[in-house]
């Protein structure tokens, strides 16, 4: 029978959900790396047993953590992340420039085909590669230094690139999403990139549709299309089918469309997930009811999923990073919440139950369907 | 032996207790220390100052007989007591947050 490994990153460590295909009872392992934040943590697709973990703190800076058996012991991996070269400024929140530094691994993105080589983006903005499984890392700078870079501003949370997305068909193109610069693609393994943020609109610009400068929160894909994307932007829910050359909005009929995670069931590529948040000043679910919203026509149409999520008094977040799907069928989805709750329904999101209540708050959730 | 104090949660990084242990000779110096720590325990590199700079991290503290030694060149010989291994050299996180 396949198993369900959840990984989930919380503010004061990580913890390793196991359960098998059924979903319904499971066993809570950690806390790993008790008291550090754990922003995310994922396995290698190409070797289910081997993990990456970023573990930090505003006092003792980032340490990366390796496991070769599934979570179950980790090693101390490399932690030096240098830029590459001459380090310009990018532009504060002010306006004025502000020199580039180093404070955090937000997202790592194992390859799909070799273990020992994993990405990782960065605060403040860039992305770094590791090919001897994390234990020294090497900037690709063709990012950092696109001629748009000085440009860049950091949204509420910094200047981070959150989210890594490879296309399994093209092993030469990837994307990277920044907030608050965008989208950006390459074609070339990661030598240069380019904005690729085409009819995206964000009224914190003086030119709402500028090349660069939009507050990306999530891009989700689904493999067997890897020319659609979905998009969570700081308002806006976002669809491209040309590779990220254009965009379209696809909020539809949702209540609001701020929110920070999305993602694409497992066996159906347009049916998408997203979870409204009331408001870029209130970081908080709408009317205290804590309701996924599920598109089965890739967008526009959304219904409420509420069956087993608290519909009263309920004020949390959920972060870009911490939603995401198994590949079992029916779909499993999961996601976890500023209150320390991670949810699971194990039949699309018709039903929801927590696998636990009183994490801290939790920063990522991944998933591993194991055979 | 020089006794060096960790934080708890490098105590925990490198799998250590509160004391830690390290054979120096003179002169003993905050550089010497955090050199030998870094050598024994490479878990702490990057953890206490910088990778590159060797500057101290922000939010760490450096404190030796009563005194506080974060803004004291680490090339200054530390106190007699530190030497002898009768004071202590404490490494400490910064009060901040809740």
């Amino acid at each position: 029978m396949s198993r369900v490994r959840v990984l989930v990153g919380t503010r004061k460590g990580a913890f390793v959900l196991n359960a098998d295909a059924n979903r319904k009872k499971w066993d809570v392992d950690g806390p790993h790396f008790a008291g550090w934040e754990i922003y995310h943590l994922k396995g290698s697709p190409a070797d289910p047993d081997r993990l990456y973990a970023s573990q930090s703190s505003g006092w003792f800076g980032q340490v990366m953590q390796r496991s070769n058996d599934g979570g179950k012991t980790w090693e101390v991996a490399g932690n030096e992340f240098v830029y590459e070269g001459a380090v310009g400024p990018h532009t504060w929140y002010d306006g004025s420039p502000h020199p580039y530094e180093f404070k955090r691994v937000w997202h790592l993105e194992p390859s799909l085909s070799d273990p020992d080589t994993v990405y990782a983006g960065v605060e403040d903005a860039a992305i770094f590669k590791s090919s001897d499984g994390a234990k020294t890392w090497s900037e690709l700078p063709g990012l950092r230094t696109h001629k748009t870079a000085s440009s860049w501003a950091p949204g509420a949370g910094g200047l981070c690139l959150h989210t890594i997305l490879m296309d399994p068909g093209n092993p030469d193109r990837m994307y990277g999403a920044i907030s608050s610069a965008g989208v950006f693609r390459t074609d070339d393994g990661g030598t240069s990139w380019q904005p690729a943020n085409k009819g995206l609109r964000s009224n914190t610009m003086p030119d709402q549709d500028a090349e660069v400068g939009h507050c990306v929160h999530r891009l989700a894909m689904h493999p067997s299309r890897p020319q659609t994307l979905f998009m969570q932007k700081h308002w806006d829910v976002m669809r491209t089918d040309d590779g990220g050359d254009s965009w379209r909005e696809i909020s539809g009929d949702l209540p609001t469309d701020f929110g920070f995670v999305i993602d694409v069931h497992a066996n159906e590529p347009d049916t998408i997930y997203v979870v409204p948040i009331t408001s870029d000043s209130l970081h908080y679910v709408p009317d205290g009811k804590l309701r996924v919203y599920r598109s089965s026509s890739g967008g526009n149409e959304w219904e409420a999923l509420t069956n087993g999520l608290p519909q009263k008094d309920c004020y949390v977040n959920v972060l870009r990073d911490a939603m995401a799907v198994d590949a079992l069928d029916p779909c499993g989805v999961y996601f976890g919440t500023s209150g320390g709750q991670v949810y699971a329904s194990a039949n699309a999101g018709d039903t929801w139950a927590p696998i636990v209540r009183d994490l801290p708050g939790v920063l990522s959730v991944e998933v591993q369907t194991l055979a | 032996m020089i006794k060096v104090v960790l934080p708890a949660n490098l105590q925990r990084l490198a799998g250590v207790g509160r004391v830690v242990e390290v054979e120096l000779a003179a002169p003993v110096t905050q550089r010497a220390i955090l050199d030998a720590l870094e050598t024994n325990h490479p878990a702490l590199r990057g953890t206490i100052r910088d990778m590159a700079t060797k500057r101290r991290r922000p939010m760490i503290r450096f404190f030796a007989c009563e005194e506080d030694w974060s803004d004291v060149s680490p090339d200054a010989p530390l106190p007699d007591e530190v030497v002898a291994g009768k004071e202590p050299f404490l490494i400490i996180g910064a009060i901040a947050g809740g």
